[in-house]
């Protein structure tokens, strides 16, 4: 390594950097749906995965609507398809609480195998209605390309696009949980269900929100994701792995521990990938994840719910 | 003396409305009584006298349905083909589609299915090495006989199964060398998905680089499968600033590999890939703008322009809409059930064993392939030619070079293992 200028490596240490935040930020995106219904409601979401893909399936949607009818406005359509597929997976959550996971709430392990084949449900449709070959939106020009402040750094757009995108879902996520009087609501009937209920909360529909929340900031991811990989009926469950991680490194119920457990996944990773190789730096993040839980099994911040 | 002629005839036509118009003439004058069930099936397969039964054996479920659509798709168009000119002996070929899900147990399981309970003639399928490797035993114990499509890593001859993709040293020897003397490649980065295929093919790569072109690998990378970042594999190879990049990623990842090396302003204009995972398939989901000006190394492009070519593409698109396109993998799914056809009227026979002798004869040929002409070795691989393609915007490919012979099969390369 010995040709290098001390310029050229300088841009290669910043543009390994963005890389860890770029990684942070994907990860974060992940797993906000499920740490809001994990951490809320104790329902250990295994179809989250699918949920994503059917917020990448409607951006999809979407760009093909765009194209074939409304050409002029493919630029912007990308922020139509977010709120979209908000919507979408959000109403899907919706109705999969009223139909499904409301039965299960007083036995955890049911909610796991039910929205497991839940999960296989949802694959199988998509592979019916859009085939079982992968596909991707096409992304307005915009998203496109790199930034370059200097003439050997490029940071990619997708991936800035993405750190500004969960920059707004988290601080919204926030501001609905912590400062909002539905959050109150939230808050409480997580702490204690019956004594809610008796201060007049309509804790059922509590939970149906919440429930839809999660399902819809994972739509908001898998529209995201769209500008990183393509998406094929098993997509979802490339994320899922990655998402319980970061949720149960973090420790349920709480939203700072989520941020600190995705940042202190991603940076591991990238440092580690960028000095040895990336299935090497995989075995050492998740050895090390495995012992820290052995030593704190509640995670990095254990959430106050009376047990 | 008749059937020869015929079959001689017939393998001289070039195109399918040659094919289906000489079947039109001759197929009363093929009987099946010619050649009685009695002595075409000695060893109690799935024929009668009047048809034969076959089965396809693909994931149609799973994660590689994607990719194994299109070779279950080619089988079928060449067996209707097949049947549409008069069978195969006078027998009409029957067909039982079976799901291997992605799942190596389950195809293992329908392989048991085919050749116990349903006594299938020949099998077309499998796409991955573990799915072939999972029935490789079911095909062995029940002497079954396989074709198989998919570009592999060699290191394999079985009784059992012909291979109708390139094994690992016709599709990167020759892709390799073209790269050295076309681009003066002197540095190579290699790259590929974590598992047997790319791994073997990356060894023979680089015992390839440094032993015979003289040239040196400053980077040897592999990533989980599934893994869609690759940021930092990406500044990496910026630090070894590689004359060549060498890829073999596949699936998923694939798509993320080449959006993010776009992003990172890596492009044709001022880097060199060569990528042997890469067919008209995998642009889809790619993109062409992602690719454009890359190399593919493969033995079959759609855009090849040859007559049979040609008449295959317009009956694939006929078959399964305008917008369907045509992968290398796809074309040599195509190959089985023409090889099968040839292998059984020249050995007069069903019979597994028979078959086998006769493709061991190296005189199974083929003047129709898409590809162009194609000879069986001896050794259960074909002969082909190595192409490579430049890919353009439209996920189209352009030939730029073409290995002048046959390139010979070698399952068991010496000095590379």
């Amino acid at each position: 390594m010995g040709d290098f200028t001390f310029q050229e490596l300088t841009s290669i240490f910043a543009m390994q950097g963005f890389v860890g935040i770029s990684l942070f930020s994907v990860l974060l995106l992940m797993a906000l749906g499920l740490a809001i219904i994990f951490g809320q409601m104790g329902v250990i979401n295994m179809a989250h995965g699918e949920f994503m893909a059917l917020g990448a399936y409607t951006t999809y949607m979407l760009s093909m609507f765009t194209r074939t009818h409304y050409p002029e406005l493919m630029p912007y359509y990308f922020f139509f398809a977010i709120i979209a597929s908000f919507l979408v997976a959000g109403l899907v959550g919706y109705l999969t609480e009223f139909a499904l996971i409301r039965h299960l709430y007083k036995r955890p392990l049911d909610t796991l195998l039910a929205t497991w084949g839940l999960s296989l449900i949802m694959q199988q449709s998509f592979r019916t209605f859009f085939g079982s070959r992968e596909v991707s939106p096409t992304l307005p020009d915009w998203l496109m390309g790199s930034w370059m402040p200097t003439d050997t750094i490029f940071i990619p757009i997708n991936g800035m696009f993405i750190l500004g995108l969960t920059t707004v879902v988290t601080f919204a996520v926030y501001y609905l949980m912590y400062r909002s009087s539905w959050g109150l609501n939230v808050r409480a009937t997580t702490q204690n269900r019956v004594m809610s209920g008796a201060v007049g909360i309509n804790t059922k529909q509590v939970d149906r929100l919440t429930f839809a929340l999660g399902c819809g900031i994972a739509g908001i991811a898998g529209a995201a994701f769209t500008t990183i990989a393509s998406t094929g009926p098993t997509s979802g469950s490339l994320y899922i792995v990655d998402t319980f991680m970061v949720v149960v490194f973090g420790g349920a119920a709480s939203l700072f521990g989520t941020i600190a457990s995705a940042f202190t996944i991603a940076q591991a990773q990238s440092i580690l990938e960028f000095f040895i190789s990336s299935s090497m730096a995989k075995v050492l993040t998740l050895l090390t994840l495995i012992i820290i839980l052995m030593i704190r099994p509640e995670g990095l911040f254990a959430s106050k719910v009376r047990k | 003396m008749k059937y020869f002629s015929r079959r001689k005839f017939l393998g001289k036509t070039s195109n399918l409305i040659g094919a289906m118009l000489a079947a039109g003439l001759m197929s009363t004058s093929v009987m099946a009584t010619e050649f009685p069930t009695a002595e075409v099936n000695t060893t109690g397969l799935a024929v009668t006298d009047d048809t034969v039964t076959v089965g396809i054996l693909h994931s149609l479920t799973g994660t590689m349905a994607i990719s194994e659509t299109g070779a279950m798709e080619a089988a079928r168009l060449a067996i209707k083909q097949i049947n549409e000119s008069g069978g195969i002996l006078g027998r009409q070929i029957e067909v039982i589609l079976e799901d291997g899900a992605s799942d190596w147990p389950t195809f293992a399981e329908k392989a048991r299915k085919l050749l116990i309970s349903d006594k299938a003639a020949a099998v077309f399928g499998c796409w991955t090495s573990a799915s072939r490797k999972a029935v490789l035993p079911v095909f062995e114990q029940h002497n079954g006989i396989l074709y198989y499509p998919t570009f592999y890593e060699g290191l394999e001859q079985s009784k059992n199964v012909i291979y109708t993709g390139q094994e690992a040293t016709q599709q990167i020897l020759a892709g390799l060398d073209w790269v050295a003397e076309e681009k003066d490649a002197k540095t190579f980065f290699l790259i590929g998905s974590d598992y047997i295929w790319p791994r073997t093919s990356m060894k023979i790569a680089r015992i390839h680089i440094e032993q015979v072109l003289g040239g040196r690998v400053v980077g040897e990378e592999y990533v989980p499968l599934g893994d869609v970042q690759f940021g930092s594999i990406i500044n990496r190879l910026r630090l070894r600033k590689p004359d060549v990049i060498f890829a073999a990623v596949v699936g998923g990842s694939n798509v993320a590999w080449f959006r993010q090396l776009n992003a990172a302003g890596i492009n044709a204009d001022n880097q060199t890939l060569l990528t042997l995972s890469v067919t008209e398939d995998e642009v889809l989901g790619i993109g062409g703008e992602n690719l454009e000006g890359f190399y593919s190394v493969m033995k079959y492009f759609q855009s090849l322009d040859n007559p049979n070519n040609k008449a295959f593409v317009e009956a694939f698109k006929a078959e399964y809409g305008q917008d369907s396109v045509i992968g290398d993998v796809t074309q040599a799914a195509y190959l089985g059930p023409w090889l099968w056809k040839a292998a059984v009227e020249k050995a007069g026979s069903f019979d597994i064993d028979k078959i086998v002798e006769v493709s061991r004869t190296g005189e199974i040929e083929l003047d129709t392939a898409p590809e162009g002409y194609v000879r069986l070795h001896p050794n259960h691989h074909l002969w082909s030619h190595t192409r490579i393609g430049k890919w353009n915007r439209d996920g189209q490919a352009t030939v730029v070079y073409e290995s002048p012979e046959l390139i010979e099969p070698n399952p068991f390369p010496e000095g590379y293992q």
